[in-house]
């Protein structure tokens, strides 16, 4: 965290607490709409923290897709269910999920703390930074992906792929038999 | 770049588009299945073109290499028997989602095959995903309460198994600062500490593979999936998405985590254990059950423990003991899948008491059934007997004699209800008398299949030497 400069730690913790809490009250909160509320500024929170970081198109993307298109879903999606009387399913298996989300948690925690993460010289964090302050990252992931050696072109058309096979998948699901 | 290395790849989507945008305008939906399995050969004849041939595509993200190749052409033949022997099944079932149907097999087959061959690790994800993503769609096709109830717990439980693969992924990612197999595996044989945060990363992405593969304790959507979804999707889903996964986790380990010695007997313990609690509680549970597809089900989890005995190996022996092993455990249950379509077509049921003196109603598809059933146990001349027998000898030539004990106990105690199965079918008692129908397309995959078990169960030498030179990732 130290090679980030003070701002951008402040905002890093505020944002990284507010996102916790919330996603915490997204599966606490009895009232399913207040919960789906609680998740949207939970992906702003997520958005917040890409901003911190300096990955702006990043943080533009998290906003326009999850808090723009995902949101409006899932919104739409309670809405449109009838049966909310029983609000917020709780399972009744909670304390085992409760004891092994613990134990995966202080699992996660010991192997960051305890890690020796492989770091970038100080000098080539200052020249990063200066990119980052000069232009936006936006070019330079197009370059990445769209590149003339075929950069991640692949990954991107199979991930259209992807989503004709999903497009396929759910309007055969809710068409007539 | 040369545009020829990835025909196969080119021609697949290529179909699939055609096969979506036929059923646009074509009235005569009957050609659809002729269409799909026909066009298959042309992605399987650039494939086998390309063996002789070496080379990285796109950017170094697919590998054009035997190993690829092999799978390939392994999973382009299993979804020709999948199409070939499911038309009547889909006529009946889903009359008006055919062309749907034949699009999302082919989708997916599509993306098992970039699986087969990716070398970099968001491609490996995002061609699980299309495999994926057009699977959890079909397990639902039946749209009864069955149907829907597996399709939704196969896309909840898969969507967690693939945050859980991303999670490792990413871990092996902050540490070495690369997506590209060959760079993790260079930047790890540098720095040789061993740091837990390297081994979460390992162990997550094992536990993200063993869900697709359903090896214990990632097994549990199984036999849910397999009951509810179409046969012919749960025979697809019980071989190509296996095979496929074995073929990233294959690649994956002996490419990026092959060096250091250290990482490599770790993971090495890490399958070999899986193996044995696979193998034993697929078995335990498989013997409990009394629908022909649950214990297909869990008989495949069984199979998935013997075929990580060879992973656990992790040897050149071992490799190619999988292939092999692969596909031959694809032939004889295909074969048993393709049976259990026609039957099941005619007597509306998958419980095994209503298979009873099946023998007598349809002598030819309760032999067929009995031979893969055969094979699937490992008794000669079938081929299972040969799969297992490489497998198990790679483990012996690591000196992992405790695996291979467990394995030979486990194939004993499997033989109780692979025979249970027979025994109703040749000595049970006939409800009817009435033949079970089969179609033309049934019948020429059920003698692809029984050709196949006999053949490299008499003579595996035509399978083994392929499997050897294909057999070529190297740490």
């Amino acid at each position: 965290m130290e090679q980030l400069g003070t701002g951008e730690s402040v905002a890093f913790w505020i944002f990284a607490v507010l996102g916790v809490t919330a996603a915490i009250g997204v599966v606490a909160v009895k009232n399913l709409f207040r919960a789906a509320l609680l998740l949207v500024f939970c992906f702003f929170t997520v958005a917040g923290i890409y901003g911190s970081l300096s990955a702006d198109f990043m943080a533009v993307a998290q906003v326009l897709v999850y808090m723009g298109a995902i949101s409006v879903l899932i919104i739409f999606a309670v809405m449109l269910t009838r049966d909310l009387r029983h609000g917020n399913p709780f399972n009744r298996g909670w304390a085992w999920a409760l004891v092994i989300c613990a134990a995966l948690m202080g699992l996660l925690v010991f192997v960051f703390i305890d890690t020796s993460w492989p770091t970038i010289e100080a000098t080539q964090v200052e020249a990063v930074n200066q990119v980052g302050k000069d232009e936006a990252t936006t070019s330079a992931i197009a370059e990445s992906i769209f590149d003339k050696d075929f950069g991640f072109l692949l990954p991107f058309e199979i991930a259209a792929a992807m989503i004709l096979a999903a497009v396929i998948g759910a309007i055969a699901l809710v068409r007539d038999k | 770049m040369e545009w020829h290395l990835i025909s196969p790849e080119l021609t697949m989507a290529v179909l699939a588009l055609v096969v979506i945008l036929l059923d646009l305008v074509v009235e005569k939906k009957h050609y659809l299945p002729i269409v799909s399995a026909v066009g298959l050969i042309v992605p399987l004849v650039l494939a086998i073109d390309l063996w002789n041939e070496g080379g990285l595509a796109m950017n170094d993200m697919l590998a054009v290499d035997k190993f690829a190749i092999f799978f390939k052409v392994l999973i382009l033949g299993i979804t020709a028997m999948v199409i070939m022997s499911s038309w009547r099944y889909v006529n009946d079932k889903f009359e008006h989602l055919r062309g749907e149907f034949y699009a999302l097999i082919l989708l997916s087959a599509l993306g098992l095959m970039l699986m087969a061959a990716a070398r970099e690790m968001i491609t490996i994800y995002v061609s699980l995903e299309l495999s994926s993503m057009s699977l959890y769609a079909l397990t639902a096709f039946l749209k009864d309460r069955k149907s829907t109830e597996s399709g939704l717990k196969y896309i909840l439980l898969g969507g967690i198994a693939s945050a859980i693969l991303l999670y490792g992924m990413v871990l092996v990612f902050g540490f070495t600062g690369t997506t590209h197999l060959d760079g993790i595996g260079a930047a790890l044989a540098d720095g040789g500490a061993r740091e837990p945060g390297l081994l979460l990363g390992v162990v997550l992405i094992a536990s993200g593979f063993a869900f697709k593969i359903g090896a214990v304790p990632f097994h549990m959507w199984m036999p849910d999936v397999y009951e509810g979804a179409p046969t012919p999707v749960t025979a697809y889903l019980s071989v190509a998405s296996k095979a496929a996964g074995f073929a990233v986790i294959l690649r994956i380990f002996f490419e990026a985590f092959g060096e250091p010695g250290w990482l490599y007997d770790d993971w090495s313990v890490l399958w070999g254990v899986l193996a044995v609690v696979t193998m034993s509680i697929g078995n335990l549970l498989a013997i409990q059950q009394s629908n022909i597809k649950r214990l297909l089900a869990y008989s495949g989890v069984a199979q998935v423990g013997y075929i990580l005995v060879g992973l656990a190996a992790a040897n050149a022996a071992g490799q190619s003991g999988i292939m092999f092993y692969l596909a031959v455990y694809s032939l004889a249950n295909l074969g048993a899948f393709i049976a259990v379509i026609a039957i099941s077509n005619k007597i509306g049921s998958d419980e095994i008491s209503d298979y009873s003196g099946m023998f007598k109603r349809a002598p030819v598809l309760a032999l067929v059934l009995g031979v893969c059933l055969i094979s699937l146990t490992g008794i000669p001349p079938t081929a299972g007997f040969m799969g297992k027998l490489v497998v198990f000898k790679a483990a012996m030539d690591e000196g992992m004699l405790w695996l291979v004990v467990f394995g030979v106990v486990n194939s004993v105690i499997a033989a109780f209800y692979y025979f249970k199965v027979m025994k109703v079918m040749f000595i049970g008692e006939a409800k009817s008398l009435v033949g079970i129908p089969s179609d033309s397309g049934i019948r020429a995959a059920l003698v692809i299949s029984i050709f196949g078990v006999l053949l490299l169960g008499i003579y595996p030498y035509a399978l083994t030497k392929w499997a050897d030179i294909a057999a070529v990732l190297l740490p």
